[in-house]
């Protein structure tokens, strides 16, 4: 019956590294924003090579 | 001209208006932004834009390898309103400034985070994150779409704030930097203490329940009494955690309210948690049975979700009822060297400022160069400018429409005009029923029926058999915690402001949404509530214009801010050409001249015309708002202007008018008393000439009447009303441009939906008193078995996350299916929900 023992402990140590891991998770800010990445990833990874042409100057009369 | 706080650029909120009211253009859209391009502003085959700006836009992304902006949505784009000065960014460079706004700062880069409402689809969320491609001063940009934020981290050696600000205005990303965000520098997110309850909860609660396997199953028999034991003890400590941290809210809010001798639901909640873990210890350590700690952790855990879910609701829809919210954060100060742009805090009485066209006067001050033309729509409602001249006293909140200003501020920021008119003691809501919710009615009610039956049950088996009353009182106790119940209210209101939210309905708290449902009387403003500002009501009366000549008109009105300007824009807009105007110039107060193709055109008030030596013809009497036309010297005729009721008003009056008593409330005069007679009908109260201290008696003598009354208004002008009503509700032309103090900010085009929302609302009230009462068979049921001194765990850990699990499932149908009853429909277009 010892083997019961064993294993609930072996469950509890798994149960609690996955705690760990959860709490670790919130604290770096995983869960901050669960809106976000969904719509990240619909975009192209590669939006084509950056023109290196200078930006047009935005100081102009309006 | 540039207009001085992003929300209040009147082209965009009519462009917005337009997209709203979901006309399909017969003109081709801007490839840009997706409005109609009216006239040929920028004539191209393939690639049609609105305006200039648009297709700046879009040569600047396409040029920066960000074509794909475009692939994402169709028409991304947030109108351009053109290119800026940088110079009018140029205080977000000042130390004092930087200071408030940015989160991180050191000698190589900086951080900050900048709300930009325009964001509303993947399209933005993917350009906000390339940044870097069109300046490469930027080390990363991070969207939080929920939020509508952009975290941006930069090296402050390659660039500079003000040309990261004035870069994301150019691309239609102009941020909302108000005093609000300067005062209060954001705080730490809640967030996080939240979300590590709930894992706590549920870790203990899943763990908690395998021990608890063989306690369900009979299979104690097998293990024997040792492992019982065990499991007990490695229970007790699982625990321990999660009643101390996961449930800490539950004991700081019972003990709160056990101060303040109210009975709120925590109360109970506290009581039962505390006896379930008193009772579970008594049992294990005792070796008397196994416990109620798979109970107890999993209605902690289920609570928690519960929270969780109506803070994610109420944050999403948090709003501001702060009017700094809406005030410019800066101004150009003039001094003996030049002139310096200064954050409104640091404002002095006696300051000259320079108020450019589109500009918020932040203080009271008086003019001292320059003919201010002010539009005080943001205080009066009213949208008619107000011309005065120099020496004159002009207000806070007015905003110039003509050319620059000159001004001397005679009273500092926090005390002018629209701060007294907060601070005024009787525009404060007597704080006495805001603690009266549903839920603590019924909760005072309830806690004293448990504790009165939990005692009698005891005395009961003091009498018949002392060895079961203290596990009748402790099981009492633990039955009748009012979890369910405690779910029941939250979760029906965070579903009805989802529904209204979806529907651009935004409820402050879940108390309005009670008092919503209570409101027999509806008190309305007539300005810009009941009337609207858009094309429809411009009749022309005069020569008939050619197209070629309306097209002239039209270019000419598309260089002014002038309300009256915006108004004839849209009117004309369909089908009339537009042409480059040359030597334009707007005489505040007066009127509009300019070259187009070759022709003098003139538009403007007929005595201003006549000045300019146009022979106004005998007996012409403008009527009401008129703007006259001269073309080439020679008068053409007259644009009258009326202001129209807002669409589906007649309707809405009619089914309001069934159920409410109606008031009408208004500062015009009493011209138009007849038409409004017929639309109100015979039993409304109406009034004209009202001044905000009239409106705000009327609504205090109906509350004084013991009416439940709603008030439905606009501006600043109306706050006090607003304030003093049980229920105030701000109309407004565009969702987060204005918030006065308001409970409830609709936007103007949902307006017809008000009836519905008002019967969705007592549906919803309905919906939260049958959970209450389904919660309630619940506890009768458990409260019978247990006074009988009868409960087992068994029976505690199926009855209490069943009654939880139904009543959340009843909550969040129900209401849902109420929406559908009421007749309550998404807005359109459909807003950007994540």
């Amino acid at each position: 019956m010892n083997v019961i023992l064993l294993l609930m402990l072996a469950s509890l140590a798994v149960a609690t590294v996955f705690l760990g891991g959860f709490i670790w998770a919130v604290r770096a800010g995983q869960f901050e924003d669960t809106g976000t990445p969904p719509l990240r990833m619909l975009a192209e990874d590669d939006p084509g090579p950056i023109d290196k042409s200078p930006l047009p100057e935005t100081n102009q009369e309006n | 001209m540039t207009a001085a706080v992003p929300q209040l650029d009147p082209t965009r909120a009519l462009r917005a208006a337009d997209a709203r009211s979901g006309k399909t253009p017969a003109a081709a859209s801007c490839l840009h932004c997706g409005q109609p391009c009216i006239g040929a502003q920028v004539p191209s085959e393939e690639k049609p834009f609105c305006c200039l700006g648009c297709q700046t836009v879009h040569a600047l992304l396409t040029e920066n390898g960000l074509g794909q902006f475009y692939e994402l949505n169709a028409t991304p784009g947030s109108t351009a309103s053109g290119a800026q000065k940088r110079e009018r960014w140029s205080y977000l460079d000042d130390t004092s400034v930087q200071e408030k706004l940015l989160d991180f700062s050191d000698d190589k880069v900086a951080k900050l985070t900048l709300h930009l409402p325009q964001i509303h689809c993947v399209a933005c969320v993917w350009l906000l994150e390339n940044l870097f491609r069109l300046d490469p001063g930027i080390v990363r940009s991070t969207v939080h779409f929920a939020r509508r934020d952009v975290s941006l981290t930069y090296f402050k050696h390659e660039t500079t704030l003000s040309k990261v600000v004035a870069m994301l205005a150019a691309i239609g990303y102009e941020p909302t930097l108000t005093l609000r965000e300067l005062e209060h520098p954001k705080s730490a997110t809640p967030h996080i203490r939240r979300q590590l309850q709930l894992g706590l909860a549920g870790f203990g609660f899943g763990n908690i329940m395998m021990l608890s396997i063989p306690g369900y199953l009979g299979l104690d028999s097998f293990s024997g009494p040792f492992f019982k034991t065990v499991f007990g003890w490695l229970s007790l400590g699982l625990a321990l955690p999660v009643l101390v941290y996961s449930a800490s809210d539950f004991w700081r809010t019972a003990w709160l309210s056990l101060r303040r001798r109210v009975a709120t639901l925590d109360v109970p909640i506290a009581l039962g948690l505390a006896a379930l873990y008193g009772q579970s210890a008594y049992d294990i350590l005792g070796h008397r049975g196994e416990g109620y700690l798979d109970s107890l952790t999993g209605l902690i855990f289920f609570l928690l979700c519960g929270r969780l879910f109506q803070q994610k609701t109420y944050d999403r829809l948090a709003f501001d009822r702060d009017y700094k919210g809406f005030f410019p954060l800066a101004v150009v100060r003039r001094t003996a060297g030049g002139e310096e742009t200064v954050a409104i805090s640091r404002l002095e009485v006696g300051d000259r400022l320079a108020l450019r066209g589109g500009e918020l006067l932040p203080a009271d001050a008086t003019l001292v160069a320059g003919t201010a033309c002010l539009d005080y729509s943001f205080v009066t409602g009213e949208s008619e400018p107000v011309a005065c001249e120099v020496g004159a006293h002009l207000y806070a909140g007015g905003r110039q429409t003509g050319g620059a200003i000159e001004v001397e501020t005679v009273k500092p920021v926090s005390q002018s005009y629209l701060t007294s008119l907060w601070d005024n003691e009787i525009f404060r809501k007597d704080g006495g029923p805001s603690l009266d919710t549903l839920t603590n009615r019924y909760s005072r009610r309830f806690t004293w029926v448990v504790l009165g039956v939990a005692a009698a049950s005891a005395a009961f088996w003091l009498a018949v058999d002392p060895a079961i009353a203290a596990k009748a009182f402790v099981s009492v106790l633990i039955v009748a915690c009012p979890c369910a119940l405690a779910l029941a209210a939250p979760l029906t209101s965070g579903t009805a402001h989802r529904v209204f939210g979806r529907a651009h309905i935004f409820l402050k708290n879940a108390l309005v949404l009670e008092r919503l449902a209570e409101v027999d009387t509806i008190v309305l403003d007539k300005t810009g509530t009941l009337t609207g500002n858009d094309a429809s009501g411009v009749s022309f009366a005069g020569d008939p214009l050619s197209a070629k000549e309306a097209g002239w008109v039209l270019s000419l009105a598309r260089h002014s801010v002038h309300p009256h300007s915006l108004r004839l824009g849209r009117a004309l807009a369909p089908g009339a050409p537009v042409a480059p105007v040359t030597g334009f110039v707007e005489i505040p107060g007066c009127g509009l001249n300019g070259t187009v193709e070759g022709r003098s055109v003139r538009l403007g008030s007929p005595a201003w015309l006549g000045r300019s030596g146009v022979a106004i013809p005998t007996g012409f009497i403008p009527a009401g708002n008129s703007v006259c036309v001269a073309i080439d010297g020679r008068f053409r005729g007259c644009f009258l202007l009326t202001s129209p009721l807002r669409p589906e008003v007649e309707a809405l009056v009619r089914s309001l008018g069934g159920r409410h008593q109606l008031a009408l409330l208004s500062g015009d005069n009493a011209r138009e008393e007849a038409r409004f007679r017929s639309l109100l009908g015979e039993r409304a109260t109406l009034r004209f000439d009202q001044s905000p201290t009239d409106k705000l008696r009327f609504v205090r003598d109906l509350r004084l009447a013991g009416r439940t009354v709603m008030m439905v208004g606009d501006g600043l002008n109306d706050a006090g009303a607003l304030k003093q009503s049980d229920v105030g509700v701000a109309v407004v032309e565009q969702v987060g441009a204005f918030s006065p103090a308001s409970d409830i900010i609709l936007d103007a085009a949902q307006l017809p939906q008000l009836a519905r929302m008002l019967d969705f609302s007592r549906r919803a009230v309905r919906v939260i008193r049958a959970g209450f009462i389904l919660s309630g068979l619940y506890n009768l049921v458990g409260i019978g078995i247990a006074a009988a001194g009868l409960l087992s765990p068994i029976v505690c850990a199926v009855l209490m996350p069943l009654s939880s699990i139904s009543v959340v499932l009843f909550a969040c149908g129900a209401t849902r299916w109420a929406a559908r009853r009421a007749g309550l429909t998404d807005a359109t277009p459909v807003p950007a929900a994540p």
